[in-house]
């Protein structure tokens, strides 16, 4: 009979992972994944958004599982996400086909089609409602529609810019039609490009987008305002090709938030010797779901590192895409509380090295 | 819900492995691969845990340690993940293992042909602290660019009389790249030089993988007039084994309140006490 090595680790962990699974049901009643489906709706469209995995199912499975915790929820369908053999790219999808429903410029009072306001927390009161102690059977008001003249169809709404296109003072791209670099496949190499940075902003954490787009507005960018030309959100519908000779698949709707946002810059082909003209430029926020603030501070960072200004951080793209994804700061961070015995064993033979010489 | 062998779909571990035999062809570089999240957290050791989920066979045996042990709380976790998801034989002893992950460390016992070690790297970059810019030191690299590696270690004789980097200590692998050897105590740096076993170092979260081909020379900076130094345990005994001349931990007797050393491997301090267990009673 020899030495046999001590077992204690995993039945510790089987043990922490019972505790932490049943407090849940110890502390109340369990509730439906359905239920929180449509009670948790925003959660659900920042989860998709920073999972980049739209399905309303996996993220309500996935908060149930996270009790609520955001970068856990975000965690569990990024790991999930991993798992499915990603086929096709869609085709290139034309935001001018979103079917609206909610629609604002900050930027006109009044826009061809008109504004939309939709469904938004935007002009409610923050009071709580003691009223949501109870459940209700459904809708309190009820809106009475009427039906009244309109000149354009939802799913085909001009946009904001066109009319500053029309007055040339917004020059349009060229469209770059390239299937997207997809950072899910391939590592970014520095420096980046659009679609690259696109997809990691979109894909950022929520606060993270937001503060960093905040600081670039406060002071330490273009500290000036940008104007949202348009915010959009809508139902997208998205298209793919197989090359089976039957042409393009509709997949389905997504909810999308389009953000237009206009900033004055200098217009670069301008040749005249003297002054230069200001011309419209636009800063670009999409992201999955209604999560408008996060597409405001994308737009914002968009424009922030598609015109650098040397010195700034947020003009940086290493700064802003290295940091801004939720399971790659967080999983980084919270790691500092793995046992690290080993090379802090040999700090410590560093730093009595350095007080054995003093002495 | 149904899962893949080794929890990967084939596509992504096809790309884990082309990436994979890149770095094993360059020695040192960093090669960047589409780091795929995890089960596990990223930063806890997901980019070595890419490599053993790529590389798994069914007929693989499998050890993983974290600080030295098999029995650390994030070892048995990827433990569990790997044999959930494969069903693979694992064990505690290195000589047995195929395959061995390995989290700031490298086993005492020295690999041997076939053995594949993947190490868990947090920073890939060992030139990092000294340039924050990642196009930066790429370009560092290419030029084989390496006086602000040595003027790091150059300032901190100049601060504090000797070099103070302690883990992860940079290396120079096959005369041309510099690397970072994961956070691995300087004292398991010498046993990557012209080592018998594939060793490969993933980063998860900074998306990079390298790697050091059996046979290859592995040196760590240093200079001439301050040569390379690992920690010291020459005079330091462990309690439980009287082994010496391993990298040990230090701990406190909770009643004398004396410190005392204890063989850090913990399998290795097995084994040889078993030998010994074995020759006493042969006596």
């Amino acid at each position: 009979m020899g030495y046999v090595a001590v077992k204690g680790g995993a039945h510790a962990i089987n043990n922490s992972v019972i505790l932490y699974k049943n407090r849940r049901l110890e502390e109340g009643t369990d509730i439906e994944v359905d239920k929180i489906k449509t009670n948790m709706r925003q959660l659900i469209n920042q989860i998709m958004s920073e999972a980049s995995f739209y399905d309303r199912n996996t993220a309500a499975l996935a908060i149930k599982q996270a009790e609520g915790n955001m970068e856990e929820a975000v965690f569990l369908m990024r790991a999930h996400r991993s798992t499915l053999p990603r086929l096709y790219y869609s085709t290139v999808t034309d935001t001018r086909e979103m079917f609206v429903e909610r629609r604002v410029s900050a930027s006109f009072k009044d826009i061809p089609g008109g504004q939309i306001l939709g469904a938004s927390p935007d002009f409610t009161h923050r009071l709580l409602d003691d009223a949501l102690k109870e459940l209700s059977d459904g809708p309190k008001e009820t809106i009475k529609y009427k039906e009244v003249p309109f000149n354009y169809e939802l799913d085909k709404l001009p946009k904001v810019i066109d009319y500053l296109e029309d007055e040339g003072l917004f020059k349009r791209e060229e469209e770059n039609n390239d299937e997207p670099d997809d950072i899910t496949k391939r590592a970014i190499e520095y420096p980046s490009t659009r679609s690259q940075r696109l997809q990691a902003l979109t894909r950022g954490q929520t606060g993270a987008v937001t503060s960093l787009g905040y600081a670039e507005i406060r002071g330490y960018g273009i500290s000036a305002h940008p104007n949202i030309g348009e915010c959009r959100v809508g139902q997208q519908p998205v298209y793919i090709n197989p090359d089976d000779d039957y042409g393009e698949y509709f997949i389905g709707d997504f909810e999308v938030t389009e953000i237009d946002a206009f900033m004055p810059d200098l217009d670069e082909d301008d040749s005249d010797a003297g002054d230069k003209d200001l011309m419209i430029k636009i800063g670009y926020g999409l992201v999955f779901g209604q999560n408008e603030t996060k597409a405001i501070a994308m737009s914002v960072l968009d424009y922030s590192l598609e015109h650098p200004v040397p010195g700034v951080a947020t003009s940086d793209d290493e700064f802003v895409l290295y940091h801004i994804d939720s399971v790659e700061s967080t999983g980084f961070i919270s790691h500092l509380k793995l046992p690290h015995y080993v090379t802090f064993q040999s700090k410590l033979d560093r730093m009595r090295q350095s007080k054995g010489e003093q002495q | 819900m149904s899962q893949n062998f080794a929890f990967l779909d084939e596509h992504s571990k096809k790309e884990i492995r082309r990436k994979t035999l890149k770095a094993i062809a360059i020695p040192g570089y960093q090669v960047p691969f589409a780091s795929r999240e995890l089960p596990i957290a990223r930063g806890w050791g997901t980019g070595g845990l890419q490599l053993t989920l790529s590389l798994v066979g069914k007929e693989d045996t499998l050890k993983v340690i974290d600080q030295g042990s098999d029995e650390s709380v994030n070892a048995v976790n990827i433990r569990n993940l790997v044999q959930n998801t494969t069903g693979v034989a694992e064990t505690i002893h290195t000589d047995e293992a195929t395959l061995i992950q390995s989290r700031h460390r490298i086993p005492e016992v020295p690999l041997k042909p076939f053995q594949i070690l993947v190490l868990q790297v947090p920073q890939p970059e060992p030139l990092r602290a000294v340039e924050v810019s990642e196009r930066k030191t790429k370009m560092l690299h290419g030029d084989k660019e390496y006086s602000g590696a040595f003027i790091k270690l150059f300032e901190q004789i100049m601060k504090f009389g000797h070099i103070t980097d302690d883990a992860d200590y940079p290396v120079m692998v096959n005369d041309r790249y510099v690397m970072a050897p994961s956070p691995i105590p300087r004292f398991d740096n010498p046993k990557m030089n012209y080592n018998e076993g594939l060793i490969l170092l993933g980063a998860g979260r900074e998306k990079k993988i390298h790697a050091v081909p059996p046979y290859t020379k592995v040196e760590s900076l240093a200079f001439e007039d301050y040569p390379f130094e690992v920690e010291q345990f020459d005079d330091k005994v462990c309690r439980e084994s009287g082994l010496s001349g391993v990298y040990m931990d230090e701990l406190q007797d909770e009643k004398t309140g004396e410190t005392y050393y204890v063989t850090n491997d913990t399998s290795y301090m097995l084994e040889k006490l078993n030998e010994e267990a074995v020759q006493h009673a042969g006596k």
